[in-house]
Order: structure tokens, then C-alpha cells, then sequence
């Protein structure tokens, strides 16, 4: 396989394109900047997991070294993985259901509630509606991974077809398509995801995840352009044009190979970042309407009982928490582990 | 100059976009329009009111083209709840959320410029990795979820902050400054993160450049040199991203406004949605929108003038 650069894409500008070079060196931060979470929070990261690593004074110059993946990474990796399991397998797990109401409310952890001689036990306790803790959870994992899966494949699809067209056809295609591209990022991320979801009056998983996946393809759009930018410009693809190839096939079978890696490591942290985006529209009562559990909501709901009893907003937000941190640090590695692969060969 | 020419020409035209969009959200709302944005309450008279406020009747493009100007001239319509001018709503507010945006910038950059330092200095030490990995961790906490910490913390637990409700600035700015920390702090959080790590990361480049070197040969103490000589040639990217920041903190602003009950522009809107109110919730958005593209604007051109490479990049090209 041909070697990629180990640079981040954006700042390389390849000549001959159209689109401004100037923008392109303003916002090779902004990309990350901008691949939003509404919560605002875990917008910036991706260019500060950048930050993290690069010109780290260990790394610098140690191409050659051989790196691995790392047991951090596999931890996040089974994190992760149990938590979609459960997901997937919450209505054939011995669950109460979500929206069962009860008559034992605000129960505590690893507490027993029994009413009519029937003893219910609720590892993670009740909210202050007498609902099964643990139960929403699990099923509140299946709104909060679906979003943020279906999002990121929707941003991946659109963003990575607009960006290979942008980066390999150059020229007023490009501008058109980069322009359109700007016009979206002008847009607080938060504040389009909010007003489609309540413009179009829908709140079904699919039109959340939607809605945020709209908001990533700008960014997905902007960091496959530039790879594509790149590459477009390499040795291969040239000996691929000379042999007679046609664009449609170099465009998959060359440059869409170099630039799928880079972009699928970039995709795990958005789907923490949609994740948390989800988390927020339900936080402020906008995600899937109740009783539908979402960990967003169930940090609302326990808000209004913080004083009294914590663990009912504590819960949620440890397992959101949890989630992020390992998508975020699983992410990180992988790019991690294929940029030095790359800077080695 | 053709820089100048050329980020004002492609202003123009997201700004087109984006008020443009901001109009057509409206027309989105499944069903009639005019009765929707009328609301629950609305009467025969109401409605038509609000079918000829919209001018429904006439072409889509003469719609949006008079929708833009009464906007540009400060008429953004009315709330169909309690019947408030949405322009006056906004003057109000707008400066709320402003002062919070400011207020938490301030404390990102307060604590996050001298822990950077402390880092850098010895990139790799224990306080160096111990920072890398508090900051990877604070970036993965939801601004939501930061704010019932800290609510739970601060208000609950040690009462030292209200959890709710704040004085105005005009009526008592230190009360008003101590009611804010919570918010502001809670904002803070995710960017202080980010800013030591640039500011670390750019620190380590710049101490390895031959003047510093040179510096040290001289005999300067290495916190002279750290502070004199690296820090200032090193905030390049720290500025950028912090002004940047100003439209990304809007989005966390929302949900943070939401919590501390803070009646600033992100409220306005969020209850606007809740309450049905599409009026202010479409002017709410127009102007945060034509603010954030403002904002970013004048980075663009800011750091053109900081950095003469990027005023040139065309000849170089």
C-alpha cells in the first residue's frame, strides 16, 4: 500500500485546487473545532486529541518505533462492546421494563423493594418514579448508540462522497461543493441540529440521528477533500491514469483505500461526539420523546432531585461518561497506532 | 487586500445562506404555516394577522426578501406567547449570554495558561502526564453532566455557589460575578482543556528553537526564558482557537442556560421550541447564526494580520 503522510490532512493544500489556501490554513483547526457536540463540549476535542500527541517530545522523530495498539485500547474497546450487547439484547435480558412505574421510588443501589409479598430487586436503584435504574439504561444505550451510529455512517456516506468528488474533479465543483460546506459550519452545531429537529417536528431516532449526522458531514467533507487532495497528486495514481484507468475507478480503487483509514479513526470520536450531541438535545428535552428512555434525559430528570437523592442524575452520567471517554480514547489510539505506521514507512 | 476582497465576497454570500435558511426553517413546519406560528391560542383574527404578517400569499423569494429587510431594520416579528417584540427579548438577552461567554473564556485562560507552562517546561514529567490525562478526561464530560457536578459540589453540598438565579450586572457586578461562576466555570471546563494542551504543545516546538538555546547558553534562568522569550511567539494558535471558540461556546451556552436558569439568548430559544413560539425561536437563530459567522470573520482576518504567511498564501502558491 502506498504511504500516506503522517501530516493531518487539512494543512496540506495540494496544487492546483481552486478552493482558497488561505481558508484551508485558518481553519485546519477548525475541522475538529467544528465537528460539534451540541453540549458544546466535545466539540474541540478531536483537535485537542491532535494536540495530545503531536510533537510530544518522546514522539518526535521516532517513526521507526513500533507501536501498539495498547491494553488501554482494548478495554475501551470491551467497554464499548458490552455496552452494545446490552444494548442489543435488552428486550431478551431479564429486565423490568423501562417505563414500568412503581410504588418504590427513589429507591437507593443494590436495593430491595418489596410490595404485595413480591420482592423486586434493583441493582442500580429507581428514579423518582419508581422505574428500574438499570433497565433504562440499557434501553436508554440503544437510543444513545443508534444515534450515534446511524449519524456518523449518514456524515461518513455524504461527507466522504462530497469531499472525493471535491478533492479529485478540483475546479468550480469544488468551490460549489466546499462553499456549500462553509455555509453549513456557519451554523453553531447545536443550533442546527435544534432547529431541524424542531422545524421538521419530528422526533423519531431517525431524524435526530439525522439531524445530527447534517451537522458532521461538513467537517467528514473538509478532511476527505483534503486527503483526497493529497493523494490525487501521488506516483500511484498517476501510474494508474497512464495505464488507461478510468476516474470512477481510481476514485475507488486508489485514492478511496488511502483515505478511508484516516476518516474511520476520525469516525470513532464522532460517534462519541454525536453521542454526547444526542445527550444534550435530550437533556434539553428535544431528543426521542418519553417515556423513551435516553441517558440525556434520565441527567435531566434526576436533576430536579439532586439534593436528595444524587444517585438518580450520578448514574447516567457515569455511564455516559464512561461511554465517551472510551470511544474518545479508542479513537484516539487508532489514529494514533495508523499515523505512526504511516510516518515509519 | 485580495485577500481582504476575497473572505469579503465569500462573507457576503454565507451570510446570504444563512439568513436564507434561518427563513426557510420556518416554512418547514409540517401543516400551515400561519396557524402553527399563531400558536394554541389563536383566534380567526389572530390568524389572519399572522397570515398577512408573514405574507404568505405572495412568491417565496419576495417573501424572504422582506422578511430580511424588516429583520435587518429590527423587526423580527412578535411572540405568539406573550406577545414581546423579539428584537426587544434579544436586546435584552444578548448581552447576558455575552458576558457568560467572556466570563468562562476568562477562566479557561486563567487556569489553563499557567498549568500549560508548568507542563512544558518538563514535557514528559509527572505533571505533564498527570495534566495530558485530567484533560483528555474533562474533554470527554458532556457540559451537561459538568454542570450537575458541579451543582451538586459547589450549590449542594458546600453551598458556596447559588445553583439558580443570579443579580443582574448593572445592579451589583461582584454579586453578579459570584452568582455566574457555576455557569461560567462549567463552560470553562472543556476549554481549559483544550488550551493547555495547545499552549503546551506549542510551548515544546518553540523551546526547541535556536534562539532558545541561545538564550540559555547566556545564562538566562529557564523561567525567564520560558516566560520571555517562549511564552508570547507560542499563544499563536491559543488566540485563534479561543476566539474560535466564542461561536462553539454558543452551542454550550443552551444547555448551560438551561440549568442555571439564565436568561440569555439560548434559553430564549430552547423555550421558544418548548413553548411552540417559532417567531423568536427563527429570530433567535438568525442572529446567533449572522453573530457566529461574524465572529469567525473577523479571526479570519485577525490572524491574516498576525500571520503574514497566510496574507501571502496566494503568492507563495
Amino acid at each position: 500500500m502506498p504511504a500516506p503522510s503522517s501530516e493531518f490532512p487539512a494543512q496540506n493544500q495540494a496544487p492546483g485546487s481552486d478552493y482558497f489556501p488561505e481558508a484551508d490554513l485558518l481553519e485546519s483547526g477548525s475541522m475538529a473545532t467544528e465537528l460539534v457536540g451540541p453540549g458544546g463540549i466535545a466539540d474541540g476535542q478531536v483537535r485537542e486529541l491532535e494536540a495530545l500527541h503531536i510533537l510530544d517530545p518522546d514522539q518526535v522523530g521516532s517513526g521507526a518505533i513500533k507501536k501498539r495498539l495498547g491494553l488501554g485500547f482494548w478495554i475501551a474497546s470491551g467497554w464499548v462492546a458490552f455496552i452494545t450487547l446490552l444494548a442489543i439484547l435488552a428486550p431478551v435480558l431479564p429486565l423490568e421494563s423501562p417505563s414500568k412505574v412503581s410504588s418504590c421510588i427513589k429507591y437507593p443501589i443494590l436495593s430491595t423493594c418489596t410490595k404485595a409479598g413480591v420482592d423486586t430487586f434493583h441493582v442500580l436503584g429507581t428514579d423518582s418514579l419508581g422505574r428500574d435504574t438499570l433497565s433504562r439504561i440499557i434501553w436508554g444505550a440503544r437510543v444513545s448508540l443508534s444515534v450515534g451510529l446511524i449519524a456518523i455512517v449518514f456524515g461518513l456516506i455524504v461527507g466522504g462522497i462530497i469531499g472525493l468528488i471535491a478533492g479529485f474533479y478540483k475546479g468550480r465543483l469544488e468551490g460549489l461543493l466546499m462553499g456549500s460546506m462553509d455555509v453549513l459550519l456557519a451554523f453553531p452545531a447545536l443550533l442546527l441540529a435544534l432547529a431541524i429537529i424542531t422545524f421538521t417536528n419530528n422526533r423519531s431516532i431517525l431524524v435526530i440521528s439525522l439531524a445530527i449526522g447534517i451537522v458532521s458531514i461538513a467537517p467528514i467533507a473538509r478532511l476527505v477533500r483534503a486527503s483526497t487532495l493529497m493523494f490525487g497528486e501521488r506516483e500511484f495514481v498517476l501510474a494508474s491514469r497512464t495505464l488507461g484507468a478510468s476516474n470512477s475507478r481510481i476514485i475507488s480503487r486508489e485514492i478511496f483505500p488511502n483515505v478511508v483509514l484516516p476518516v474511520l479513526s476520525f469516525a470513532i470520536i464522532g460517534v462519541a461526539v454525536a453521542i454526547v450531541a444526542e445527550g444534550g438535545l435530550a437533556f434539553l428535552g428535544l431528543s426521542v420523546a418519553p417515556p423513551t428512555p435516553t441517558w440525556g434525559g434520565m441527567i435531566n430528570e434526576g436533576r430536579n432531585v439532586l439534593e436528595t437523592d444524587p444517585q438518580i442524575a450520578l448514574i447516567p452520567s457515569a455511564v455516559l461518561f464512561l461511554t465517551v471517554l472510551m470511544l474518545n480514547f479508542a479513537g484516539d489510539r487508532v489514529r494514533e497506532y495508523f499515523d505512526v505506521k504511516e510516518g515509519g514507512l | 487586500m485580495r485577500f481582504v476582497r476575497k473572505k469579503l465576497i465569500s462573507l457576503f454570500f454565507v451570510l446570504l445562506a444563512v439568513t436564507a435558511l434561518s427563513f426557510f426553517m420556518l416554512r418547514l413546519l409540517p401543516g400551515d404555516t400561519a396557524r402553527v406560528v399563531c400558536g394554541i391560542s389563536c383566534d380567526e383574527a389572530g390568524y389572519q394577522q399572522t397570515r398577512a404578517d408573514l405574507g404568505l400569499n405572495d412568491p417565496v423569494p419576495v417573501q424572504y426578501v422582506r422578511w430580511l429587510g424588516k429583520t435587518l431594520t429590527g423587526d423580527m416579528g412578535i411572540s405568539a406567547r406573550n406577545k414581546q417584540p423579539v428584537s426587544e427579548a434579544i436586546k435584552e438577552r444578548l448581552p447576558v449570554t455575552l458576558e457568560l461567554l467572556i466570563y468562562s473564556q476568562l477562566i479557561a485562560l486563567g487556569v489553563a495558561i499557567p498549568l500549560g507552562l508548568i507542563a512544558a517546561q518538563r514535557a514528559g514529567g509527572i505533571f505533564d502526564r498527570v495534566s495530558t490525562t485530567v484533560a483528555f478526561g474533562l474533554l470527554s464530560i458532556p457540559s451537561f453532566v459538568v454542570a450537575i457536578l458541579l451543582i451538586l459540589i459547589f450549590a449542594v453540598n458546600l453551598g458556596w455557589f447559588p445553583s439558580v438565579g443570579y443579580v443582574k450586572f448593572s445592579e451589583d457586578p461582584l454579586e453578579n460575578l459570584h452568582d455566574l461562576f457555576l455557569p461560567a466555570l462549567t463552560l470553562a471546563v472543556a476549554e481549559m482543556a483544550v488550551y493547555m494542551r495547545l499552549l503546551r504543545t506549542d510551548l515544546i516546538s518553540t523551546l526547541q528553537e535556536d534562539y532558545i538555546t541561545m538564550a540559555k547558553a547566556k545564562g538566562i534562568t529557564s523561567r525567564r526564558v520560558l516566560l520571555r522569550h517562549a511564552f508570547r511567539p507560542s499563544t499563536f494558535s491559543l488566540v485563534t482557537v479561543a476566539g474560535l471558540n466564542f461561536g462553539r461556546l454558543i452551542g454550550g451556552a443552551f444547555i448551560v442556560e438551561v440549568i442555571f436558569a439564565i436568561n440569555g439568548i439560548g434559553r430564549y430559544i430552547v423555550d421558544g421550541i418548548l413553548g411552540r413560539d417559532y417567531i423568536p425561536v427563527q429570530g433567535g437563530v438568525v442572529v446567533v447564526a449572522v453573530a457566529y459567522v461574524l465572529i469567525n470573520f473577523a479571526i479570519d482576518l485577525l490572524y491574516a494580520v498576525i500571520d503574514p504567511r497566510i496574507r501571502h498564501a496566494r503568492a507563495i502558491v
